[in-house]
């Protein structure tokens, strides 16, 4: 039984006097224990809103959440307020963007750790901060007795990366959502956080939702990857088969407008024509038809289906990327 | 912490001057805020003359009794039994400053003025600052219909000039104390804490760190508690130091215009200046240039202290 079940997942957000916006339009999407599944997609595809629909975290006015989020059987779009709450940080931990304002300034780093530990463990304070000192340790960050002791804004933005997945993972979370974890930092720093969080991905058997943008983060970690267009999944497939073999013309492009170390010199680098907004409703045709390549007069006129794709995953286009043939 | 290789071939007095070195630059523990901004006090002289300034004033009015030459409500009958009807004792033996025209002594009324003055103008701001912060608090935290209920009592209290409603308060009371002066000027800075912190509450109910703290299932009266009052409540601080200043001001414009505490044995500067001082101005004008200056003294002590503060505690000159 897959450990996170999202079913026909949808936000819409509705402001007074202005027409509702669907930011999740319909995602599903199964993540086994152990597993690491990845959401991809541009800003505004809808990948955060996801995350926090499934923490229920999205603010109380102003938006509709339907459809399910299941998690161990649990619909937890249906538990109380006081019940999730109690999951939180408990069975789901999550980590955010900014490592800096994700981390209250006024307190210790020490104290922000244990308050996970005593909230949902019971310890005592006591107890908590020695578990804490070992959590430091665990997730690399040298001298964990006197960084226990510092604020946030005495340690560097690695470092508060580190402390925020110690906290994450501070109650042995069975899943872990990370919400573009490396995106604040430099490209070195993003290295080292994401072979940490692989490793304790791997050593703790606990499953990872990784929502990016970076098609390079998903190649290193993801088993499965799910690319989000305008809100919908549009193509589901395994890192393998997503990489090598890209079907959905937006994967696709995707993919070839990273740069590349052995294309040829002077080339120019391929880009997606148009912007995340300029897009149809997705019932009346494909979102992505007015920025597609491929497009087709069927590409247009009813809601294209997300369809199983013969290799696995899923694939929502009328006219795909032809697979290619091995030479 | 792993050593490159090469240095394992250093002589040992090398080596340990490298442990000394690192040991030296990775010094530190933590620093909290409060100790980050008394050192950056510390270097600030406009802190230092205001803290001198307030410092002065509160060992002077602790200690009146001591500093004092005498009883503020004694009266020297031998220093006004020649005295026409427009003219005050000067400066004798034993008076420096001369006495009021009731005899008493002068010197020992402004010191004792310093006791009344603080008293009036921290217990105002206290007051204030307690029951602001815990409208601002509350409707911060819980938003809502109590949100906008307490925000509109703010907006109507904030719309009238504060010494118009601090006067109109005085008005309401049956009888004139000194502390009918204190309620007033106490409730005319309720509105001013409130919106200020709840200002911050908001502005803190959507960051990160609550947001990340939300993600952890921490409990709602600890994400209150922890996360959004300690990071809302410098502004508040401040704010509070340079209250202190108004409050001291808007106690005394009221003792002034008369609306204080009837007790002609009360020392109070703002009395002292309104009573004597005007009408005496013409062939005593000392009467009214001590307790003024007095007034104006203290104010600017608070000021001066506030405004540093403000600089001191703003995150963004943290190091």
């Amino acid at each position: 039984m897959a450990l996170l079940d999202v079913r026909d997942l949808s936000v819409v957000f509705q402001r007074k006097g202005a027409t509702p916006f669907t930011a999740v339009d319909g995602v599903s999407f199964t993540v086994e224990p152990g597993q690491t599944v990845g959401l991809v997609g541009e800003s505004g595809c809808g990948k955060s809103v996801t995350s926090l629909a499934i923490m229920g975290l999205l603010p109380r006015r102003g938006n509709t959440v339907t459809g399910e989020v299941r998690f161990d059987d649990t619909d937890l779009l249906t538990l109380r307020p006081q019940e999730l709450r109690d999951r939180r940080g408990q069975d789901i931990g999550m980590i955010f963007q900014d490592p800096l304002s994700s981390l209250n300034p006024v307190i210790p780093l020490g104290l922000q750790v244990a308050e996970v530990l005593e909230r949902h463990q019971g310890r005592s304070r006591q107890t908590a901060l020695r578990e804490a000192g070992v959590l430091l340790d665990a997730v690399g960050i040298p001298d964990p007795a006197r960084r226990l002791k510092e604020f946030p804004h005495q340690l560097s933005g690695g470092m508060r990366q580190r402390a925020l997945i110690a906290i994450a993972l501070a109650c042995k979370p069975r899943l872990l959502i990370a919400d573009e974890p490396t995106t604040a930092l430099d490209v070195t720093i993003q290295a080292q956080i994401l072979t940490l969080l692989k490793d304790l991905v791997d050593q703790s058997g606990t499953a990872l939702v990784m929502i990016t943008h970076d098609l390079g983060v998903v190649a290193g970690l993801c088993d499965t990857v799910n690319v989000l267009y305008a809100g919908k999944v549009v193509e589901r497939a395994g890192r393998h088969d997503l990489f090598a073999d890209p079907r959905h013309p937006y994967t696709h492009g995707l993919l070839q407008s990273v740069p590349r170390l052995d294309a040829d010199r002077g080339g120019r680098l391929h880009q997606i024509r148009g912007s995340v907004s300029d897009n149809i409703p997705w019932s009346e045709g494909c979102a992505f038809a007015p920025r597609c390549d491929r497009v087709v007069d069927d590409c247009i006129g009813e809601t294209v289906p997300l369809e199983p794709a013969a290799r696995g995953g899923a694939l929502r286009c009328t006219n795909p990327v032809p697979q290619e043939v091995p030479a | 912490m792993t050593r490159p290789g090469g240095i394992t071939t250093l002589a040992d007095h090398k080596r340990r001057r490298i442990d000394e070195l690192t040991a030296r630059t990775s010094e530190g523990g933590g620093v909290s805020l409060i100790r980050d901004a008394g050192r950056r006090l510390l270097r600030d002289p406009a802190a230092i003359v205001g803290a001198v300034i307030i410092l002065l004033f509160l060992i002077i009015a602790i200690f009146a009794p001591l500093v004092a030459p005498h009883d503020p409500v004694q009266r020297f009958p031998e220093l006004t039994k020649d005295l026409t009807v427009d003219s005050v004792p000067g400066a004798s033996a034993g008076h420096p400053l001369g006495s009021d025209p009731l005899g008493r002594d002068f010197a020992s009324r402004m010191i004792y003025g310093a006791r009344q003055t603080l008293f009036v103008g921290v217990l105002a701001t206290l007051i204030g600052l307690l029951f602001g912060v815990l409208l601002g608090a509350i409707a911060g935290a819980v938003g809502g219909w109590v949100d906008v209920l307490i925000m509109r009592i703010t907006d109507v209290m904030l719309a009238l000039p504060s010494l118009l409603l601090a006067i109109t308060l005085v008005a309401l009371a049956s009888e004139s104390t000194q502390w009918t002066v204190i309620i007033a000027v106490a409730v005319v800075n309720v509105p001013i804490f409130a919106r200020l912190l709840r200002g911050s509450m908001l502005a803190q109910r959507e960051s990160d760190h609550v947001l990340a703290a939300r993600a952890l299932g921490v409990r709602r009266r600890h994400i209150v508690t922890r996360h959004m009052l300690p990071n809302s409540l410098t502004a508040v601080i401040v704010q509070a130091t340079l209250t202190f200043a108004v409050a001291i001001l808007d106690a005394a414009a009221l003792s002034f215009l008369g609306l204080g505490d009837p007790d002609i044995n009360r020392a109070e500067w703002g009395l002292m200046l309104g009573v004597d001082g005007v009408r005496y101005f013409e062939v005593r004008p000392e009467l009214a240039y001590f307790p003024a200056l007095a007034i104006i003294l203290v104010a600017l002590g608070f000021t001066l202290l506030g405004e540093s503060m403000r600089e001191a505690l703003d995150p963004k000159n943290r190091r």
